[in-house]
């Protein structure tokens, strides 16, 4: 235990401090969705006020539901991020089981090499990995996505598995050997269940990257029908510039399922990273 | 993997010399990591080497590279951009870590009330995406909207605002500030979890010898923290060094105004994928991507050979 004595005069300047970099962290979201619940006068006039009974209105959001597809977009974002997670996550395990459990010739390069993409960004590779996706046809597709951040997630999913993964007791795996379990039943229905905390934290890892990107949905899959969220939002804000309701509501609606995530999943997030999973 | 595991190894692989599982527990995640990253990346570079000479793809060995860094045409929107990198690098270690490892230090004092809250805040802007910062930002920092002008004149400092977006001399700045907000969670985080990381004894041991407040911090915290800063450090110079979302979606493919704010990603996009009047050009890039991969190559290289190495480890 640290018995620090901290003076009420070095508390109250640490939380001003702390307090004052939450409100500049806080204040420009909030004055987003608060904004965009006003009409076009309150929004410039009053702009600090939250909306009141006179000045409510959801115009902005009536424009931005008309005129782009938010639900297309949200349905293609949650597409691509889900099942590239469940990939990441199933051949990551996979993999890591291999690295983690086994002796075999070249087991240190193979960690090696998978290793590689957790420094080295896959966007470097887009030039080729367009070629690619135009050859094979899949422009404009999900797949294309969906190929795309299964691979950028492995490595570091790799990573992080295998770490908890030589923490798993050799006993109950040997144990499970002298049962007659077939190593695929090892890994499934004794190790998996283990890991499921640091498949957890790999998931959400894993999500943000995906949900967040601008770049492969802009290059690889523009088209109106596979359009994601974040490439959504800034076609639709771009072209709505100058209608202040619609791009405030544009980026409420995007903010939104962010927020009621990250209270959703904060501590499992932060659990994550301050547990070493990335040190 | 002292020898006699070695040995057991071998007496194992003699045993079961087909162990088919390890294959196909491996195997899909190879394919699919291999054929989407690594061959691109390989391709990538091999592109690097060749040009169009004919309407034929022909090697040119080096002289894509030439054409970058001395034609020209090219040269002069190469160099700009690099040199933009590097100064949004140098503001995101000026004032990002800085201000993160400050923020991590705050919250790590013990029973810090309110810790939690600050720390979830906090971190906030870092879930976010580039987009939804950038729209954000652009509107506060718009004269249309008055939000900062408004805030300044509580302070006196009116007199002081400026379309800070729109002018070539502030742009880079302003945009680069605006990746600091949001990614301030990410340096916060790490070094806030090796300050909890360090043990107590060794708090306790500094102040038996009176070692407290700042100069614990700076005798004993800082130094035990360094290969998280280390860490910190890379992520940001291989984050900086690939960004691109953020400088598009405030400043446009152009990176304006007056291509003020161009940095690498942005130069590749528009050299790649082609905007507006400028067609998409594969070789230059690839050349283009070939520079950033040698970049981040060599930040990492240093960073694994020259400073992980010597930072040393304390084992708790």
């Amino acid at each position: 235990m640290s018995k620090a004595r901290v003076s009420p005069l070095r508390s109250g300047f640490v939380h001003l401090v702390l307090a004052g970099y939450t409100v500049i962290a806080l204040f420009p979201v909030l004055l987003t969705i608060l904004n965009s619940f006003k009409d076009r006068n309150a929004i410039f006039r009053t702009p600090l006020a939250p909306p009141t009974a006179s000045t409510f209105s959801l115009v902005g959001y009536e424009t931005v539901l008309k005129q782009g597809d938010f639900v297309g977009y949200f349905q293609n974002s949650l597409i691509v991020t889900v099942v590239s997670i469940f990939f990441v996550l199933l051949f990551g395990a996979m993999a890591a089981f291999a690295l983690s459990e086994y002796r075999f010739r070249g087991n240190t390069m193979m960690g090696l090499y998978l290793a590689i993409g957790i420094m080295i960004p896959i966007r470097l590779g887009t030039v080729a990995i367009l070629q690619g996706m135009v050859a094979a046809g899949l422009v404009n597709t999900l797949t294309a996505l969906i190929l795309v951040y299964t691979a950028q997630g492995l490595p570091l999913a790799i990573f992080i598995l295998s770490e908890f993964m030589r923490t798993v007791s050799d006993d109950l795996k040997n144990a499970g050997r002298i049962d007659g379990l077939s190593e695929y039943a090892i890994f499934f229905r004794l190790v998996l269940p283990l890991v499921r905390p640091a498949m957890a934290t790999v998931a959400v890892f894993t999500m943000i990257p995906i949900w967040n990107d601008l770049w492969f949905p802009l290059i690889l899959a523009p088209g109106e029908a596979t359009k994601t969220v974040t490439l959504g939002s800034q076609v639709f804000i771009g072209q709505f510039v100058t209608n202040w309701n619609a791009v405030l509501s544009a980026l409420s609606l995007a903010i939104f399922p962010v927020l009621v995530l990250y209270v959703i999943f904060s501590r499992q997030l932060i659990r994550g990273i301050t547990a070493g999973a990335v040190k | 993997m002292s020898s006699a595991t070695m040995s057991e190894d071998s007496i194992q692989t003699l045993a079961r010399p087909k162990r088919w599982h390890i294959l196909v527990f491996l195997l899909p995640a190879f394919i699919i990591y291999s054929a989407v990253m690594i061959l691109p990346l390989v391709e990538t570079l091999r592109l690097s080497l060749f040009n169009t000479v004919d309407g034929q793809s022909t090697f040119v060995g080096f002289a894509n590279f030439q054409v970058l860094f001395g034609e020209e045409r090219w040269a002069a929107d190469f160099w700009r951009a690099l040199k933009n990198n590097f100064l949004f690098f140098a503001i995101h270690m000026l004032v990002q870590n800085p201000v993160g490892i400050a923020l991590a230090a705050m919250l790590s004092i013990p029973k810090l009330r309110l810790a939690t809250f600050y720390r979830t805040a906090i971190f906030l802007p870092t879930l976010l995406s580039f987009v939804i910062v950038g729209f954000i930002w652009k509107l506060i920092l718009s004269p249309i909207w008055g939000i900062t002008p408004f805030f300044m004149d509580l302070v006196g400092l009116k007199s002081f605002f400026a379309p800070w977006l729109g002018k070539p001399g502030s742009a880079l700045i302003a945009v680069s500030l605006i990746s600091v907000w949001q990614n301030i969670g990410i340096p916060m985080m790490l070094i806030y979890a090796a300050l909890l990381n360090i043990p107590d004894e060794v708090i306790e041991a500094a102040e038996c010898d009176g070692v407290t407040g700042w100069s614990q911090f700076w005798k004993i915290k800082l130094p035990l923290v360094l290969p998280a800063i280390g860490m910190v450090s890379i992520l940001t110079f291989v984050g900086n060094f690939n960004a691109f979302d953020l400088i598009y979606t405030v400043q446009g493919a152009l990176a304006g105004p007056d291509g003020s704010t161009d940095i690498l990603g942005t130069l590749l996009y528009r050299t790649f994928f082609g905007f507006q009047l400028q067609l998409g050009d594969r070789s230059m890039g690839a050349t283009i991507a070939t520079v950033m991969f040698l970049i981040i190559l060599a930040g990492v290289s240093l960073y694994l050979f020259g400073i992980q190495r010597r930072v040393r480890r304390y084992q708790f």
